[in-house]
């Protein structure tokens, strides 16, 4: 390397190498840089033995510690279930009635329900339990099976129309227009007069027709007022809500064939706490009906009405 | 500057690819500069180790440590004031001021950071008298350098070390109580109830105490800090620095030879112990350069020989590259406030101030209560049974204040409208709800509003909140209400 000599501007030595009259200059790093990167070759190393790194044809080296991912994820997850322990075992010993009044406990309640809801609910009730058609919206205080949180505790745990399930909550409307028990006609009429009890239509001739056919058939179970049982679960016919549509194809439709909507049994999916928690999510949705008589809420940071 | 004739290299005298390093072994020095060193040093470490332990009372709802970084609770507390998440433009714009003020100290006095106030430059000081405390002064420590290693010389450094772990101890120590309640921490660590990031981190910054201010000391500042790098971009002729005056020293020659050759040389008398004293390890007469940390302790070690010797004090000394040229034409100096107040340090003065000003009159407007309300989404409304419609929120009352207050939240517009909470039964809705707020915290709501109906319009609203105790205080936030029509 003959060409190696000390740059006249820089004072520093010159690599040897030259190409067009272009040299390097040799300013050498520090040697703590050198062992700095021989720590970080002996730290891979390390890496290397105890964790899983090297890549195979399933999988990859194991390493010595046996760390793995999903086991990582089990430790986390059997962390989490043990902090949440005894939140769910306050709520598994709380009455329904007493767990709303607990303001504590019951926000815990709603938080757990409202994940429950995210997994099992929301594919037929939606992710605002606002429902659609067929599926209640849980949102709102019109209740087919009463919207007491024990009701609803009660709806969620034995289903509707489980055959299953012996206390699941039944109805049965029959199908008058495809069985045969109302004519065409008698339909029509049917439906014009319940739709002059929601107050969508004014009074006819049809619907006059309709209230003696409604009185013969329907206030069975609708009441003779039109407004429901929850106890055998007929809807409010006077309101603004319908499962099924309120226009006059919609009832038509209901009054011909019938609808027969189903849910789970989730007591036999659900542990019990699970029951309870999404019991008191979807009663604090905005529509739940306090239990008779009404326990009146109080405790910090409850609201009060001023005036 | 003087450089060698290119010359071909010598084979055996190679340089290799990477540098060894050459250990500085700085002397002791007593003067101006180095008193000075010695008092930001001091205040410093005691402003470091003492400010966890001051007490400040804020009452029963909050913590009495004066500076308090609470993570958990998301709070920043620092003597009278309290800084929320929320607040955290307070906390950017004090960045931002430091930031500034670097810039601002820089365009001033040049790297007084570098030289004085920087951690890494006060725990090499630390670290560099415990070496001359337990080896003696530059040529003991070089001595026992050189010396091979037997039983003494390993027992005296396993003793220094020991010294440096302890203050590195002491140091990454110090740092955990900034962000708890120093007392119960230090009870919790010293009984091993603390939490395990808390020992974690005084491990790691023993560690790198230990390193960076045991071992690496002048490396970092050379190598690894970029700040000296974007200094050489900030400094200018009209910068402070540490500056030898070769017009005057030059050509160098001891006293022997200057008594010999009168007149033939410079006030220079190559004593070298401008060198002997740098903490960098660099030669100040080579010029300004970026191992210089401007710590000026070579002016103390010169004026001192220059005063033996019988020449004026200020070969090497603290003055700006203009000025020296000045100096060299023979012109008198200019005053100080001249040096120190250029143009370019008022306009970061005037930048800084301003950030200043402005954080601080942010800090005496702030409201202490404040309400946020999110419309629900899904379902955008709910129907009811009697035609009445429904709309969900979410509602955060927060109250910054250190006492529980009562609040109340009514309804602005909407006049059909009544509302209710989760916690409550739709048939106690009203249009003004009160709250106990508790003492600084926020409070959510799911608060849901009925309009009645049929004919429910909707439209635009307000949330009013309003403190109900003597400060008051509200806020108002606009919202809308949905509707099918």
């Amino acid at each position: 390397m003959a060409n190696k000599r000390i740059d006249e501007a820089t004072g520093t030595e010159t690599m040897g190498h030259e190409w067009d009259g272009i040299e390097e200059l040799n300013t050498p790093l520090p040697k703590w840089w050198l062992y700095t990167f021989y720590a970080c070759i002996a730290f891979a190393i390390g890496y290397v033995i105890v964790y899983p790194a090297i890549p195979m044809i399933h999988g990859a080296t194991p390493g010595i510690w046996g760390w793995t991912s999903r086991g990582q994820l089990d430790q986390e997850m059997k962390k989490e279930q043990a902090e949440r322990a005894p939140i769910l075992a306050a709520i598994a010993k709380t009455p329904l009635d007493q767990l709303v009044t607990d303001e504590k406990l019951n926000r815990q309640a709603i938080e757990g329900g409202a994940a429950a809801f995210k997994v099992n609910c929301v594919q037929c009730h939606g992710a605002g339990a606002q429902g659609s058609v067929g599926y209640p919206n849980l949102n709102d205080d019109d209740w087919l099976w009463g919207g007491t949180i024990d009701d609803i505790a009660f709806t969620i745990t034995h289903g509707v129309r489980q055959a299953a399930d012996p206390e699941s909550r039944m109805s049965q409307m029959p199908s008058f227009g495809k069985d045969g028990i109302l004519t065409p006609d008698q339909v029509g009429q049917v439906v014009s007069y319940v739709r002059t009890i929601s107050n969508q239509d004014k009074p006819s001739a049809s619907s006059q027709a309709g209230a003696a056919i409604f009185a013969a058939n329907c206030a069975v179970c609708h009441g003779a007022d039109g407004k429901g049982s929850q106890a055998v679960g007929a809807p409010n016919l006077t309101d603004g809500i319908w499962l099924y549509g309120g226009s006059v194809a919609a009832l038509t439709n209901t009054v011909t064939n019938a609808h027969y909507g189903q849910m789970p049994n989730w007591g036999a999916r659900l542990d019990p706490v699970t029951i309870k928690m999404l019991a008191a999510y979807v009663f604090s949705r905005g529509g739940g009906k306090a239990a008779a008589p009404a326990a009146a809420p109080s405790g910090t940071g409850t609201g009060t009405p001023a005036q | 500057m003087n450089r060698p004739d290119p010359i071909p290299v010598d084979h055996n005298s190679e340089i290799g690819l990477y540098q060894e390093r050459k250990q500085v072994f700085p002397k002791q020095i007593d003067g101006t500069f180095r008193r000075l060193k010695w008092a930001i040093m001091a205040f410093c470490l005691a402003v470091y180790w003492g400010t966890p332990w001051i007490r400040w009372d804020r009452g029963p709802y909050a913590p009495d440590q004066a500076v308090l970084i609470d993570l958990a609770h998301r709070r920043f507390y620092m003597f009278t004031i309290e800084i929320w998440p929320q607040e955290f433009y307070f906390v950017a714009g004090l960045l931002i001021m430091a930031g500034v003020g670097l810039f601002l100290v820089t365009s001033a006095v040049g790297r007084a950071w570098c030289g004085y106030a920087c951690p890494q430059t006060v725990w090499t000081d630390l670290f560099q008298h415990v070496d001359r405390f337990i080896d003696g002064d530059r040529n003991a420590q070089l001595r026992l350098a050189k010396a091979p290693w037997g039983p003494a010389k390993i027992a005296r450094r396993l003793f220094k070390w020991s010294i440096y772990l302890a203050i590195a101890f002491l140091t990454g120590g110090a740092w955990i109580f900034y962000f708890a309640d120093a007392p119960t921490l230090q009870h919790q660590f010293w009984t091993g109830q603390a939490a395990g990031v808390a020992y974690a981190t005084v491990g790691v910054l023993t560690f790198t105490t230990f390193w960076l201010g045991g071992f690496m000391r002048e490396q970092v500042c050379i190598y690894m800090c970029p700040w000296p790098r974007i200094q050489t971009a900030m400094l200018d002729e009209k910068s402070l620095l540490v500056t030898y005056k070769h017009w005057r020293g030059e050509p160098r020659g001891s006293v022997k030879k200057a008594e010999k050759n009168p007149g033939a040389f410079g006030d220079c008398v190559d004593c070298n112990q401008c060198v002997a004293v740098c903490p960098t390890g660099i030669d100040i007469r080579e010029g300004t350069q970026v191992g210089c940390i401007t710590c000026a302790l070579c002016i103390d070690a010169c004026d001192r020989v220059m005063k033996q010797v019988g020449h004026p004090r200020g070969l090497i000394d603290y003055t700006t590259l203009e000025d020296a040229a000045a100096e060299q034409r023979g012109e008198p100096h200019r005053p100080i406030s001249k040096i120190l107040l250029h143009p370019r340090t008022l306009v970061y003065l005037g930048v800084w101030s301003a950030i200043g000003l402005g954080l601080l009159f942010m800090l005496g407007h702030r409201v202490r209560l404040d309400l946020s309300v999110a419309r629900d989404r899904n379902p955008e409304f709910v129907m009811l049974s009697d035609g009445s419609v429904r709309n969900g929120y979410t509602v955060k009352l927060r109250n910054m204040e250190g006492r529980p207050r009562k609040m109340e939240v009514s309804l602005d517009g909407l006049p059909a409208a009544t509302m209710y909470t989760d916690e409550m039964q739709a048939s106690e809705a009203a249009r003004t709800l009160t709250f106990d707020v508790p003492a600084d915290e926020t409070m959510p709501l799911r608060v849901y509003v009925t309009e009645k109906g049929p004919g429910a319009a909707g439209g635009d609203f307000s949330f009013n909140l309003r403190a109900l105790d003597k400060d008051g205080g509200s806020d108002t936030v606009k919202t809308a209400f949905t509707t099918s029509n």
